[in-house]
């Protein structure tokens, strides 16, 4: 394992080499929205900065831009709070490679800083939003609703903050399945040959790896020991059940995915869409098996349009974004909050896939070493 | 009449300038990072590379390249023969004009072309009775990969065969020569430097494949290049990337070696068409 400095070092020297070749447009559109009523809009680290969240959308609007990337519109529901942003405020969204990576976002704001295609914002998996706090690559920023926000769930600055999230769950095509798996037990099952897929590579995909994860919780591991996990797949690779197909629409659709393991929210998504072409796509959470994490936001802290990624922020965390993140079956940090004081749709929530009890969170350090078993074990298990 | 030989070295100064700054620099920074670890010059990362699951998939990818490099090269060359020396032409154009098309098809669409034809609830699959899983393994990505290298050896090998002269088969068998002979001494020397050099290139785009691999096989057979994405991009490993660029290393090793092959293999093949 290397620290973080060390990448730092090695990548932005590749990069920096790199954009240079290319003779990419220099960075001469740094726009700090600097002198907008003698309020720097890069150094703003709440709304109350700008002197309230009215002179916050006028520097955004004056902006006229926003820069995204990795945001793809079929998950948790960011087409339509693209749009409905975008009709809001009349701020134009650029949405760049919605299908990238954690790491692509982070490689993004490193390779182009100070230009003006460098994005505003991010969404990222947690252990990247810490290694990119830690870079320092974010600005500090509380949203109006950021004390509502739960301790463990936010940096305490606002260098990032928790979004929404889901739980590992078991999508089935239940008109192809007699009996859909409610339990990563069940997936052993000698009819589900061939059957059991997921979205991605471990190694790769955060679902896949949250999918590792919850089969070692379902099967006497626990957030310090994935071993079984990794086991566990070992065993359904060796009785014929496991798919290594990796899981999209069109691959449920054809029926080649007729289980997938993908985060509840992803899942949930496919059903009314699945519903239109006939197929029954219904969503289990695994009972032996909980594992819930959350995306985090975070602001570039050279964001080209720093007033509009604020804005942007807000928005994410005012009831009507965090309903819209709902309403793409993903759970929303401020759920809670939310259903206490009567602003979440409750309709909406009803149509959440069904949970027993609360929530718990491995620390950094136990998905560190996790994820340091996993990329040296699931090959040596899985291959062959 | 002769002019100094440095003008001439003048209009070689764009490219040269190019090739320095697009392979040159991006080669520099690959071997600088690969070379560091912790912020240090360090083996660390190549040691690595070379041990362990990583080992195993620049391994796989050698095997999976040579077997399909090698099967690709005979197949295409009897299928090239078989169209160059038949005497329709419009089955001549059909075959080059759809081989162009084919050895372009690559990536996702590939795979997924055939996951559902050969799939576990695949088209074809249900009827030749196929038994489950058996398109997601090393041989079926095999298959695959000849899917879009046949076509590509067919490419290599029709111009070669069109070299063939009737006249020298006709002179061998005159001067008393079987079809062995004539194969033997004649025919496969003048084809052999098309066909190392459509080895070499079959084995090049199979070693350097991904998007087909990630889709079909991602997670069950390892790959060096699945394995470079994974430290590359990702939502999963942090921290990984001076492994991949020590990984991409290893790549070009295994490509200069194969070319380190070809080359002299090459030359003293090619002696015959002078």
């Amino acid at each position: 394992m290397f620290t973080s400095r060390a990448r730092a070092a090695g990548i932005a020297a590749i990069f920096a080499l790199a954009t240079a070749a290319c003779g990419a447009a220099p960075g001469t559109q740094q726009t700090t929205g600097a002198s907008q009523g003698g309020v720097n809009a890069a150094t703003a680290t709440s709304a109350a900065d700008f002197g309230g969240l009215d002179k916050l959308v006028e520097a955004a609007k004056k902006e006229g831009a926003l820069h995204v990337i990795a945001l793809p519109p079929d998950w948790a529901n960011y087409g339509e709070i693209i749009e409905k942003f975008q009709a809001k405020y009349g701020i134009k969204i650029e949405s760049e490679t919605p299908d990238a990576s954690s790491a692509d976002e982070i490689n993004a704001v490193k390779t182009r800083k100070g230009q003006d295609r460098a994005p505003d914002v991010l969404d990222l998996g947690q252990s990247f939003a810490l290694s990119g706090a830690a870079e320092g690559l974010f600005a500090p920023y509380k949203v109006q609703t950021f004390d509502k926000i739960p301790e463990g769930q936010k940096e305490p600055t606002g260098l990032w903050v928790n979004d929404y999230g889901g739980y590992v769950s078991i999508g089935c095509d239940a008109k192809k399945i007699t009996t859909c798996p409610a339990s990563f037990q069940d997936l052993l099952k000698p009819e589900y040959k061939g059957k059991v897929a997921m979205n991605g590579n471990p190694t790769k995909a955060g679902s896949a790896f949250a999918g590792v994860y919850a089969a070692a919780l379902a099967n006497g591991g626990s957030f310090d020991d994935i071993q079984p996990g990794i086991d566990f797949f070992k065993k359904l690779k060796d009785t014929g059940n496991y798919n290594p197909v990796e899981t999209t629409p069109a691959t449920i659709e054809k029926g080649e995915t007729q289980i997938s393991i993908d985060w509840d929210y992803n899942n949930a998504a496919y059903a009314p869409q699945m519903a239109g072409k006939g197929i029954d796509w219904q969503v289990n959470i695994p009972s032996d098996g909980k594992y819930f994490q959350m995306y985090a936001q975070a602001i570039n802290k050279d964001a080209p349009h720093p007033a509009a990624a604020r804005l942007w922020q807000e928005y994410l965390y005012s009831a009507e974004g965090q309903n819209l993140f709902l309403k793409g079956f993903a759970r929303p940090v401020l759920l809670p909050a939310m259903t206490a004081d009567g602003t979440a749709d409750q309709a909406l929530a009803d149509k959440l896939p069904k949970v027993e009890g609360e929530p718990t969170f491995p620390t950094t350090e136990q998905v560190d070493a996790a994820k340091a078993k996993l990329a040296s074990g699931w090959d040596a298990a899985i291959s062959g | 009449m002769s002019r100094p030989r440095s003008s001439g070295w003048l209009g070689a100064l764009p490219l040269l300038t190019f090739f320095a700054l697009v392979f040159g620099v991006p080669a520099v920074v690959l071997v600088a990072g690969a070379f560091t670890a912790e912020g240090r010059p360090s083996t660390a990362n190549l040691a690595l590379s070379l041990q362990g699951g990583y080992l195993t998939a620049l391994l796989g990818s050698v095997k999976l390249s040579a077997v399909v490099a090698l099967a690709g090269a005979v197949l295409g060359t009897f299928l090239a023969y078989a169209v160059v020396t038949s005497r329709s032409r419009l089955l001549r154009e059909a075959v080059l004009t759809a081989s162009g098309v084919l050895a372009n098809f690559g990536g996702v669409p590939l795979a997924f072309f055939w996951i559902a034809t050969l799939g576990n609830s695949g088209v074809v699959s249900g009827l030749v009775g196929l038994p489950s899983g058996s398109l997601y393994t090393f041989w079926g990505l095999a298959v695959v990969y000849l899917y879009f290298s046949v076509p590509l050896m067919v490419l290599a090998m029709a111009p070669a065969l069109d070299g063939l002269r009737p006249q020298w088969r006709e002179a061998a068998a005159n001067s008393g020569a079987t079809a062995w002979h004539y194969w033997r001494y004649v025919a496969l020397p003048v084809l052999a430097p098309a066909m190392l050099g459509g080895v070499v290139l079959l084995f090049g785009s199979a070693f350097s494949a991904y998007a087909t691999a990630n889709a079909m096989v991602g997670t069950v057979v390892p790959l060096v290049t699945l394995k470079i994405a994974a430290a590359l991009t990702g939502d999963v490993l942090i921290g990984y990337e001076n492994i991949a660029l020590a990984l991409s290393l290893d790549m070009i090793v295994v490509a200069g070696l194969v070319m380190a092959i070809y080359l002299p293999l090459q030359r003293r093949t090619s002696r015959w068409l002078h």
